[in-house]
């Protein structure tokens, strides 16, 4: 059972009929905005298909009831979405079940409120976030917890569980907040990262903390290749992330000072990373 | 026989604008000046098949001369129906017909989008992150004594780049090659890297790391390891001292690191250098090597139109921006996209397979005076008098200064600004029957 998911919580059952080629968004549907409202006004309620705006009900069978309080009503999405985009986009409050895979921008812009993901996210999930929780049990895209196109100011509350693998330039710009990765990681996670935390359990390919200028990066697992603007600062036992002792020995490095004031941390497990020591 | 001076070359980015053509009874009969592909843009390979009328593929897959008016309607009509068309290439067309053709993605919802996307797309990326700081060629040519070119080739993709703005004599660089130093980056000995003064020979797809050693030495750290991406430590210092002590510096940088491994993270790591390499007493700036002659002009005029310079989705009827969601090849690999519309530009011979698949599915229209592979793949072929032959147009340098394509022979065929607007007006008339239509049926239909 989800955390939260407790009796006094209303919930609308969102069960999807045939996903379309052409993608649909849904940034409208969420607790903020389906609380107070009937189920013939939700099933009313548009999205956007392609470059047309089509009420929910002709993508979705919408049941169960709504309640006035958005913190406590749930929405589920009862199947694979994997062609739905921007879902909890924005979202502040409340909860959100994904019983599938979900496209892009999953918890884009959230505030406050909890979204899980039992199958995979596509590209950008937790773009821009500021605060809630994001959990996915399977995989994530590239840009995960990352900035909008141009901002450099990413991620700045909340936190991200990954309990699969996530692609590139993870944690992108972050400034604050947690995200934790229990599988592997492509290219350039905490790219131009400037502050909180980024756990990676797996591997990583290369480019851990390219142009980092602040924020800690902890990689339990391989680190394929790193970079030559860090400065390698020793080993450490036992070390304190953000209150938490994470146990064991770590290799520490400070950079990347390829960035001007570079103040960044990144600690890899001993056990595998030997090959990145100078 | 007439000769044409001061003809700028429609071919690549360097947009040479000294050609002169030799005209015969409305036929281009030679050139001077230009290298050997702009010669064969100017000239028409003997080989190539020109089109002379629009054509319709018909069911059995053979193309049907038609009448223009019978092309656009159908094209039109293609496009109005679409839920996610995209609209492609404008690299090889002028400003105007770029102009019109935002108007007509808004009107359409459509996505637009430049080759870009295929070459330079990165660099732009890069640009939201950290700025251009970019200078013209001729400032190049007058003062630069430190020249990179970094994972491009221009002595055979730019021909006569590197004559005008590096071998030749500038104001503060009289004597030309002897005055400059050339560093070139290249995992290959490619025939540019052959004339370098210094050749950093990176590791394919390392151009990353050795950015992050280069940018770390600049400011006095020492190079975490012995050997970065292939190329010794102690070298990059060296190189690094070279820059430093430039006067004036100039990086000109190709697809070899704008389309490999780091991609936008290369080039954002690039000019974070060199605006870095600014505070050591000389002046440092950048050109991207863009390849289609207004390749960039589109970019511009994206820009100043939408916000944004590529990748443009105007699926909500205002423009959204996101490469890699909002990309021609992220929707047709995703096969989102329903209808496809080219124009200078041939994603036939550019893309990848899982891209060239969606085309074949889906209609495409292709505005394009040769036979290419794309117009292989076309539903609807309509062939345009072509800019800086048989039209004019603006177009814009790699560096952004624009020029003036000249028209130096007639044609019977329209402009591609013609074309356009001819399809821009059709579908704002529909639209606009439509909307009357509703407004009908919401006055007749009883109320709820
Ligand atoms: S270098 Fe480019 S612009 Fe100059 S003549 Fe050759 S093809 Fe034309």
């Amino acid at each position: 059972m989800i955390k939260g998911t407790g009796d006094m919580m209303s919930k609308i059952i969102l069960t999807p009929k045939e996903q379309p080629q052409v993608p649909l968004e849904v940034d409208t549907i969420l607790p903020d905005t389906l609380a107070g409202k009937t189920i013939d006004e939700i099933k009313s309620m548009n999205i956007l298909y392609g470059n047309t705006e089509v009420e929910l009900q002709e993508f979705f069978d919408v049941e169960g009831e709504s309640g006035e309080d958005p913190s406590e009503l749930q929405i589920e999405f009862n199947g694979d979405v994997y062609n739905t985009k921007r879902i909890g986009q924005g979202m502040t409050t409340g909860e959100i079940v994904v019983k599938g895979n979900a496209s892009m921008y999953v918890g884009a812009k959230m505030k406050g409120g909890k979204i899980t993901v039992e199958g995979d996210v596509a590209g950008w999930a937790g773009q821009n976030m500021q605060g809630g929780e994001i959990v996915v049990m399977g995989n994530a895209g590239d840009y995960l917890g990352s900035a909008y196109r141009g901002d450099w100011r990413g991620m700045s509350g909340g936190k991200i569980t990954v309990h699969g693998n996530a692609g590139r330039e993870i944690a992108e710009y972050m400034l604050g907040g947690k995200i934790h990765i229990i599988g592997n990681v492509k290219m350039l996670p905490g790219i131009h990262m400037n502050g909180g935390i980024l756990i990676i359990d797996g591997n990583v390919i290369s480019r851990t903390g390219g142009e980092m200028k602040g924020g800690t990066i902890i990689v339990n697992g391989r680190i394929g290749e790193f970079l030559p603007g860090f400065e390698y600062l020793g080993v450490r036992k036992d070390i304190d992330v953000d209150g938490e002792v994470m146990q064991g020995l770590f290799y520490k490095f400070r950079g990347d000072f390829a960035t001007k004031g570079a103040d960044g941390v990144v600690y890899t497990a001993t056990a595998k990373n030997a090959h990145i020591v100078p | 026989m007439e000769l044409i001076k001061n003809v700028p070359c429609p071919f690549c980015g360097t947009l040479c604008d000294d050609i002169i053509c030799k005209v015969e009874n409305n036929e281009i009969v030679g050139t001077m000046n230009a290298c050997r592909i702009g010669h064969s843009k100017f000239m028409h390979h003997k080989d190539a098949t020109l089109y002379k009328k629009p054509m319709i593929r018909k069911a059995n897959g053979e193309l049907v001369e038609v009448e223009i008016d019978e092309a656009i309607e159908k094209a039109v009509e293609i496009l109005v129906n679409a839920k996610r068309p995209i609209l492609y290439g404008w690299s090889s067309v002028s400003c105007e017909a770029d102009e019109v053709g935002v108007e007509l993605a808004e009107e359409l919802k459509a996505l637009i989008d430049n080759t870009a996307t295929v070459c330079h797309g990165p660099s732009l990326l890069a640009v939201h992150d950290t700025g251009y700081p970019v200078c013209t060629l001729g400032e190049v040519k007058n003062r630069a004594d430190v020249i990179i070119y970094w994972a491009c080739n221009p002595m055979h993709a730019h021909p006569r780049h590197m004559s005008r703005h590096y071998f030749s004599r500038g104001y503060f660089r009289e004597r030309g090659r002897p005055d400059r130093t050339l560093i070139v980056v290249d995992p290959r000995e490619s025939d540019t890297a052959k004339l370098a003064d210094i050749h950093l020979q990176v590791e394919p797809g390392k151009d990353y790391e050795l950015l992050d050693a280069i940018r770390a030495a600049m400011k006095g750290h020492k190079i975490l390891y012995e050997n970065v991406a292939g190329v010794p430590r102690d070298l990059i210092y060296q190189a690094v001292e070279l820059l430093k002590s430039a006067q004036f510096g100039n990086l000109f940088f190709g697809m070899g690191i704008t389309q490999t491994s780091a991609k936008n993270r290369n080039i954002d790591a690039g000019i974070c250098a060199i605006e870095e390499l600014n505070e050591y007493g000389g002046k440092f700036t950048l050109i991207p090597m863009r390849g289609h002659y207004n390749v960039n002009g589109f970019n511009h005029v994206c820009t100043w139109t939408t916000g944004y310079p590529f990748c443009v989705d105007f699926a909500t009827g205002y423009p959204r921006y996101n490469p890699g969601e909002t990309g021609t090849n992220d929707l047709l690999q995703n096969k989102e996209a329903d209808a496809m519309f080219v124009i200078g530009a041939d994603p036939g011979a550019h893309f990848p397979q899982r891209a060239l698949q969606r085309m074949v599915e889906i209609p495409v229209i292709a505005i394009e005076p040769h036979r290419t592979p794309t117009t292989e793949l076309a539903d609807i072929i309509i062939p345009p008098a072509q800019i800086g032959i048989s039209s004019e147009g603006t177009a814009y340098r790699m560096d952004g200064v624009c020029f003036t394509m000249k028209k130096i022979i007639d044609s019977d065929l329209l402009s591609d600004k013609e074309i356009l607007k001819r399809m821009l007006e059709r579908v704002k008339e529909i639209h606009a029957s439509e909307s009357k239509m509703e407004s009908v049926k919401e006055v007749t239909s009883p109320a709820k």
